[in-house]
């Protein structure tokens, strides 16, 4: 048994992880609230990762220093992809709110293609080289062979973003509010929360990490395309399924649970077997665990 | 009567048969072309047709071929296997000595059967697939391109001989290229370099966001180089994420990464890297004076497999030229093999296979952000 080779799977299984949690977290908090599987959601991890590149190519113009570079793309393109994301909610799902759960899921997956097909038109259907904004440093020795600068970086924005959501939710008038409307909008609104409000902000705050989660992938592989969302969110939509889907820390776990999962499938067995491996312990979980990882039991109301 | 009128008709045939072959030396010599010519694929079949055109009209305007002129039939097989044995069946009737054709693989192998038969010399200027000339089957099968197995092989030697490795890992996409050109040079490097170790054999997820398990695996299996059958988009992944792990392992590749967008999207990272591709032979004059001659006819650049199809017009008529004459195909087929000809490939013969000897991939490798062809 190789211990180092084990580390190296077990950090590049958190990478994975990490990235997959950053989408699923978005997945998770709008099915909490509105019971909708946003198919459109990794197309605003995409969107993210365009916006940011544009600003980033534009501001490498002016000579500026690249953390400048990085801190003032990544704030545009997350103010961007948020005002896309508050922006599919009112004009394609909310006129369906009372409509049958399937018709919101179908408009879900025709504004993904939507998204997809328009960024093809409107930028490039090439792959492009994406600039390395992460800062390349280097850590302490003992750490130094098993887990690289970018990929410290991920994890860390990955537990700084899920420590604040759970604050944000637990402790904040806001949060308390998403809570209500998750569990029961028309009494919330009876209570004199702005439901439709409280939506709007679930899907900012779930387009804010997608966003984050495209530029900082995007910086770590060097390359994007119109087409990098799909395979992202179908992946971070089965890690949320894993955790229990409406479960904040459940997004997280299932996340980290298919990265490691990947990783040491490709690391142990076989990179071809790397996505079998991944479903397979979806189909045991869900086998056992139908709400997930720790998703709590629906009680169907009769 | 009904027999009379048979009789009467079988001797016109005969009759029309012998005037024919009585007037020979004034009969053009006649060569047909078979294709795509619509459909498609069309747009792989109709450069060589220019081509065929130009070399022909070349040669008559310099009085021919040992004083005749040469004719050309032009058929297509629209890609279709169940076409090309109709169009094969059409061209033999039609009496000519060659074909310059077909261009996809398929197509070629279901006309062969005809021609095989009916010894009528058939040179490709596209068909790939390996076991057209390496079965053996087709003794009059000739080809101006190379087989696809020679980039496997080709990038064996090179790891081997040039590069001295003696442990490789190879990898694929899964894809029916990237797999089959991964297998081509597995296969290479059992056979023939013994002491070069595939260390790992895998594939991976084409389009996953992150690569290290897989990059991790090589580091372990201490391959000092990698193999990649794939396309450009995974290879700059690989090549970026190998980097950034501080690994130095060697990358080289077929032409699916030769390919000026690698360049573009890896950046730096892909200096050094290596990729086989089709030999340059735009700095070849006869290259430049068939461009030209195209641009002025047509008004265009020509299109794809233009080259080969011209590459195999000149052998062909060489190679009656050196025979005497049309009428012995055996003569001419060894004239093929024995003799080298001038052509915008650069100098060609075959072997005894049917493989154009002097045609084919070459070694390229990235060099201050260009490909840049490695003399070996």
């Amino acid at each position: 048994m190789n211990f180092e080779y084990f580390f190296r799977l077990f950090f590049s299984g958190l990478t994975r992880g990490s990235i997959y949690a950053l989408l699923a977290l978005g997945y998770t908090m709008v099915y909490g609230i509105i019971k909708l599987i946003n198919f459109a959601h990794g197309e605003i991890y995409m969107i993210g990762a365009f916006t940011a590149l544009i600003v980033a190519g534009a501001l490498s113009l002016t000579g500026m220093p690249a953390l400048a570079i990085l801190v003032l793309a990544s704030v545009v393109a997350l103010v961007y992809s948020s005002m896309y994301g508050y922006t599919v909610e009112k004009i394609a799902y909310k006129p369906l709110r009372q409509a049958p759960r399937l018709s919101a899921l179908i408009v879900a997956i025709g504004m993904s293609m939507f998204l997809q097909n328009y960024l093809l038109l409107a930028q490039t259907s090439n792959f492009l080289p994406f600039p390395d904004l992460l800062p390349e440093f280097s850590l302490p020795e003992s750490w130094g062979g098993m887990v690289n600068g970018p990929q410290f970086l991920i994890f860390v924005t990955t537990a700084i973003i899920m420590v604040a959501l759970t604050l944000l939710i637990k402790f904040t008038r806001m949060g308390k509010s998403m809570r209500a409307t998750s569990q029961d909008k028309v009494m919330a609104a009876l209570l004199g929360i702005n439901v439709n409000r409280i939506i709007s902000y679930t899907f900012i705050i779930g387009s804010f990490t997608a966003a984050l989660g495209g530029i900082l992938i995007s910086s770590y592989t060097g390359q994007i395309n119109y087409f990098i969302g799909f395979l992202a969110g179908i992946k971070a939509f089965v890690a949320a399924v894993l955790g229990g889907i409406g479960s904040i820390p459940g997004a997280v776990l299932g996340s980290i649970v298919l990265g490691m999962a990947e990783s040491f499938a490709a690391g142990y067995i076989s990179s071809v077997y790397e996505d079998v491996f991944a479903f397979v312990i979806l189909v045991l979980i869900l086998i056992f665990k139908p709400s997930g990882l720790l998703g709590k039991p629906e009680v169907q109301k009769v | 009567m009904r027999k009379a009128i048979v009789f009467v008709v079988a001797l016109s045939l005969v009759a029309s048969f012998a005037m024919a072959s009585g007037s020979g030396e004034e009969a053009p010599i006649k060569i047909g072309v078979g294709g795509a010519h619509s459909g498609d694929l069309a747009s792989y079949g109709l450069p060589t047709v220019n081509a065929a055109e130009l070399v022909v009209e070349m040669v008559n305007a310099e009085g021919g071929v040992l004083g005749r002129q040469i004719e050309l039939v032009v058929e297509d097989d629209q890609c279709k296997p169940e076409v090309a044995t109709n169009t094969a069946a059409k061209l033999v009737g039609e009496g000519v000595v060659a074909v310059i054709g077909h261009i996809c693989s398929g197509a070629t192998r279901a006309a062969l059967g005809i021609y095989t038969g009916e010894e009528v010399i058939v040179i490709s200027p596209s068909a790939t697939n390996p076991p057209l000339t390496q079965s053996g089957e087709f003794p009059t099968f000739f080809r101006t391109i190379a087989p696809d197995d020679a980039q496997g092989q080709l990038q064996a030697q090179f790891v081997a001989e040039e590069l001295g490795l003696t442990s490789v890992a190879v990898l694929h996409d899964g894809g029916d290229y990237g797999k089959g050109l991964a297998d081509f040079a597995q296969i290479a490097l059992e056979a023939n370099y013994p002491g070069v170790e595939v260390v790992l054999y895998e594939g991976v997820t084409v389009g996953a966001v992150d690569y290290s398990a897989i990059i991790n695996r090589v580091a372990e299996s201490g391959a000092e180089g990698v193999i990649w059958g794939g396309y450009h988009p995974e290879a700059s992944k690989l090549v970026g994420q190998m980097r950034s792990q501080g690994m130095d392992t060697l990358f080289v590749s077929g032409d699916g990464v030769k390919d000026q967008s690698f360049i573009d999207v890896a950046g730096a990272d892909s200096e050094g890297v290596y990729a086989t591709g089709p030999r340059d032979t735009s700095a070849n004059p006869m290259d430049k004076a068939a461009t030209e001659a195209h641009l002025a006819k047509y008004g265009e650049t020509p299109g794809p497999f233009f080259m080969n199809g011209y590459a195999g017009t000149l052998a062909i008529l060489n190679a009656i030229e050196a025979a005497g004459g049309d009428d012995d195909p055996a003569a001419i087929m060894a004239a093929l093999r024995s003799e080298n000809v001038d052509t915008p490939l650069g100098s060609i013969s075959f072997d005894e296979r049917g493989d154009a000897i002097g045609v084919g991939f070459a070694v390229f490798q990235v060099q201050n952000g260009q490909y840049v062809q490695l003399d070996n």
